[in-house]
């Protein structure tokens, strides 16, 4: 069990490369559990995303299928097209949208759900998760329902005197399918940062003369940004890439990216231009998270 | 006699950071052992390299005469108290004690008939079927305490155990403590940042300071004669004043005032005189005392204690503190009052800067 | 830490509104979905009389049936190998430093971000390259589909369980693991009698989380199935795009009632987290 023999000097026992030999030793142990998902990412995740890059540059031939051979920017300067900045912008419009409005729900809500007792928030939070765990396709086929000719929806206004309404396959339809989506993406880490708030402080700052809305402005929003941020991500992004919302509940003038990409592929074969679009969409995501990280978040 | 557990030139960084400096240490088998110094000077980091959770970038570490440096903790006949305990909170107080012996592939039978003794010798029988989130702080720490003993090991480590503890039963468990490693007998290397914890437990004390050992002594020899200003200073209160060695009788403090102490440092070596503040008395000024072992001052205030009184008195460029028990008849002097603060000679020690 | 200051007057009042709201807007189509699973009429939405003859159809349907078969089958293996790796991924990142620690995080957080739709694109064009090289190569003819599908859930699911069980490591104090060391554990007796009880209910978590999101997925899983392996998202999805009947009312309830028995699980899992 010893190190070394009884009869070496001690003090050529240990030499400084002991501690790497060590070190290293441990190094490699987590380099080895990290390994298969390493090896399966790089597989299944990064040479898929080459791919997707490399037919970006190709070229659609009269087929609809791709030809390797010829690189250009062709689809990429297809995005400067009319149709498609239509499309690009609309796609940021309405996830912008959807999140200031899952904001403007959200923020009151974690705030409120912060202020009840222990107990009952626990409760609360609950019946929170339930619908972030709920099969969101099934949950925008509700709104379908709802929203359908002599649905509940038209019963109702019909029952209050407001005439029918005609939400179904508009752009209102798309940002309520989204919000109803992706709300409770908004309140948990809103809810996470305005919890851990030291109630104190807004007390504090009344105490030192600070009116309703000057403790909301100067302590409580700065103090929960991080969590603003997080939930707006978290809102954003799913809502820039939607497919499934618009589709279901969006008509001919509410085609989003999302479906737009997948039309490339499915329906209109062409895979360079679908790649082209697929990889700005991405570029966008990536450079709103890098912002988040690089403002100190920590958490998605 | 070989050593309990021998340091050699011990070096450990982390990074750039020197967290332990070149340590020689011997920790003599049977001794009740403390490593004293404020948080971060290293004393942790020493504990954890004879436990084996940190390896030593250099030097050589033996326990029992054998080389360690590098040995993995579960193949080391030591035992570690952690500081928050760190009891496995999904096994019961049972199964927490004998995790080790099961660890090592002993005999069913045998882990419990041993788990249970060491239960009963930390008086916590009744309980060993208990989750460690149901019981105290005091309860979990003698858990933790039976965990390691039970294994037997040849040197127990603990890691500011009392720390999480409040003021009167940490003042139990020291007395505990102490006798717990009489019984058993084996060296216990102690963790504290409490001189007080230190004192009134070691057979011997190391204090620590920036990843530097500054003394390794018995506790009265620590008090009595610090190394220097550092360990004077972490050591109970005391009053230093900065002065010039003169001769060997003799030192002049650094506003001209000469004081009676004996030293071996050569004359003109900046050093500091410590006085501990219940050593010194305080009487009503007079001219006929003896100069060299009292100075003249004016009492600045007058802190009430209960059992003691402890005076701030005004001299010089500076404030002295005395301590002054609350015995019957003692005289009380008000804030303002003209005083003489005088010690016994040997009262005195002087300390290197 | 004390509670957040409840504010008075009007702004707690405009608090309690928007609050029941919140449930109300959650509840109510939920609650509206499964009452016009058993009406009577071929309009959805529209109530006819009470009738279980949609669920009726749904059990007499091969196409349905077949569909949740493949749906279940996808998400066991997919559950069971990303448990695997997620779990693996997460120790090495909390309790391990090695080379290209930093790239392998970042890499681990991409597929989150990421949108369905570019991971479905980057996922179809891989197998359709992948499959032709294997058939100039070696002359296999593959085609899409149970595996095509499970190797692409993985390929996100990875990410969440890792973050998930990551949580539960980091709550987890590291002088548990030395205490085992200490007391004689090696170290993969160290994982299996003290950190893996300790991260269970988090594993556990991320099992059930792989498990709703393979089961939930409609996107990836459109661009890489094949024949016969359609799932049950994919399916109702297909249905609603052609036309919306009754009967995918009571697949929708079906499919609700699953992802209903995960979120009870996994709120077991939760309460076993807080109690250890």
């Amino acid at each position: 069990m010893a190190i070394a023999s009884d009869q070496s000097s001690e003090e050529d026992r240990m030499t400084p490369q002991f501690e790497k030999v060590a070190e290293k030793k441990e190094s490699r142990r987590g380099f080895l559990l990290a390994l298969p998902s390493y090896v399966y990412l790089i597989i299944f995740f990064v040479i898929p995303l080459i791919i997707v890059l490399v037919y970006s540059f190709a070229t659609r031939n009269r087929f609809g299928g791709t030809d390797l051979s010829g690189w250009n920017l062709e689809s990429y300067e297809r995005i400067a097209e009319p149709i498609v900045r239509t499309i690009l912008f609309r796609s940021l419009w309405l996830a912008f949208l959807t999140t200031v409005i899952c904001l403007l729900i959200a923020y009151p809500f974690a705030y409120f759900l912060a202020t009840r007792r222990p107990a009952i928030r626990n409760v609360m939070l609950v019946f929170v998760m339930i619908p972030f765990w709920t099969n969101f396709l099934v949950r925008n086929f509700a709104w379908r329902v709802i929203l359908g000719n002599d649905g509940p929806l038209t019963k109702t206004t019909e029952f209050l005197g407001l005439g029918t309404q005609e939400l179904l396959f508009s752009q209102k339809a798309v940002v309520l399918g989204l919000v109803y989506g992706y709300l409770p993406f908004m309140i948990l880490p809103l809810y996470a940062a305005i919890e851990r708030i030291d109630g104190q402080l807004i007390e504090a700052s009344r105490d030192l003369y600070g009116s309703a809305w000057q403790s909301f402005r100067n302590v409580l929003l700065p103090l929960s940004m991080p969590g603003v941020i997080a939930g707006s991500i978290l809102v954003f992004i799913p809502s820039m890439g939607a497919y499934v919302t618009p589709e279901i509940l969006g008509g001919a003038k509410t085609t989003l990216l999302g479906s737009y990409i997948v039309t490339q592929f499915l329906t209109a074969r062409n895979w360079p231009f679908g790649a082209a679009l697929s990889f700005v969409l991405m570029a966008i995501m990536l450079v709103g998270t890098v912002i988040y990280f690089r403002k100190g978040g920590r958490t998605l | 006699m070989v050593a309990a557990v021998q340091l050699k030139a011990i070096s450990k960084k982390f990074g750039d950071v020197v967290a332990v400096d070149n340590v020689d240490l011997i920790i003599e088998d049977g001794e009740f052992f403390s490593m004293l110094g404020p948080s971060g000077c290293g004393k942790t980091t020493t504990l954890r390299m004879i436990a084996g959770l940190e390896f030593p970038t250099e030097g050589s570490l033996s326990i029992f005469g054998e080389e360690v440096g590098t040995l993995a903790p579960n193949k080391r006949s030591v035992n570690t108290v952690f500081q928050n305990y760190a009891l496995f909170p999904h096994l019961s107080v049972l199964d927490n004690v004998g995790f080790g012996l099961k660890m090592k592939g002993v005999d069913k039978k045998e882990i419990k008939v041993r788990s249970m003794e060491m239960i009963e010798l930390v008086q916590l029988n009744g309980y060993e079927n208990r989750k460690p989130s149901q019981m105290s702080g005091g309860q979990q720490q003698r858990v933790a305490l039976a965990r390691a003993l039970v294994n037997q090991p040849k040197v127990l480590l603990l890691d500011e155990p009392l720390g999480a503890l409040d003021l009167k039963l940490r003042q139990e468990m020291q007395v505990e403590l102490k006798k717990l490693q009489r019984d058993v007998g084996i060296s216990f290397v102690f963790v504290t940042h409490d001189q007080e914890e230190a004192l009134t437990m070691s057979d011997r004390i190391a204090v620590m300071h920036e990843g530097n050992l500054l003394q390794v002594a018995s506790p009265e020899e620590i008090y009595e004669t610090p190394a220097n200003k550092f360990v004077a200073d972490f050591i109970g209160r005391t009053n230093l004043l900065e002065g010039t060695v003169s001769d060997n009788q003799t030192v002049i403090l650094s506003n001209g005032t000469p004081i009676r102490a004996s030293s071996n440092f050569s004359p003109g070596t900046k050093i500091s005189v410590s006085i501990r503040p219940e050593r010194a008395t305080i009487t009503q000024q007079t001219e006929n005392g003896d100069s060299l072992s009292s100075i003249n001052g004016t009492v600045e205030t007058v802190t009430y204690l209960g059992n003691a009184r402890v005076y701030n008195v005004q001299f010089a460029w500076m404030s002295l503190e005395v301590r002054e028990e609350n015995r019957t008849g003692v005289e009380l002097y008000e804030p303002g009052t003209p005083i003489t603060v005088s010690w016994e000679h040997d009262a005195v020690s002087v300390v290197a800067d | 830490m004390s509670t957040a200051v409840e504010p008075r007057g009007w702004a707690k009042l405009a608090l309690h509104i928007n609050g029941w709201f919140v449930y109300f807007f959650f509840y109510a189509p939920i609650a509206l979905l499964v009452l016009f699973s058993f009406s009577n009429n071929r309009n959805v939405g529209i109530w006819g009389g009470f009738t279980l003859d949609w669920y009726q159809e749904f059990f007499n349907s091969s196409n349905a049936q077949g569909a949740l078969s493949n749906s279940v089958k996808i998400a066991v293996v997919v559950t069971f190998v990303s448990v695997i790796l997620g779990t693996m991924s997460a120790l090495a990142l909390e309790r391990f430093t090695f080379r290209g620690k930093k790239v392998f995080d970042a890499l681990l957080y991409l597929p989150i971000i990421i949108p369905d739709v570019t991971m479905a694109v980057m996922l179809l064009l891989f197998f359709g390259e992948f499959f032709e090289l294997l058939d100039m190569a070696f002359g296999f003819q593959l085609r899409k589909g149970f595996w095509s599908i499970v190797i692409s859930h993985i390929a996100f699911n990875i990410s969440f369980v890792s973050v998930v069980v990551r949580a539960r490591l980091t709550g987890m104090d590291t002088d548990l693991e030395e205490a085992a060391v200490d007391l004689y554990a090696s170290r993969w007796k160290a994982f299996r009698y003290v950190t893996f009880p300790q991260i269970l209910p988090g594993i556990a978590g991320g099992a059930l989380l792989a498990m709703t999101l393979s089961l939930d997925d409609v996107v990836i899983t459109q661009f890489v199935t094949g024949p016969g392996w359609t799932t049950l998202p994919v399916y109702v999805f297909g249905l609603i795009r052609k036309g919306v009947t009754p009967a995918i009312n009571s697949i929708s309830v079906i499919m609700l009632l699953a992802s209903m028995i995960l979120v009870v699980l996994s709120l077991f899992a939760e309460r076993a987290r807080h109690s250890v």
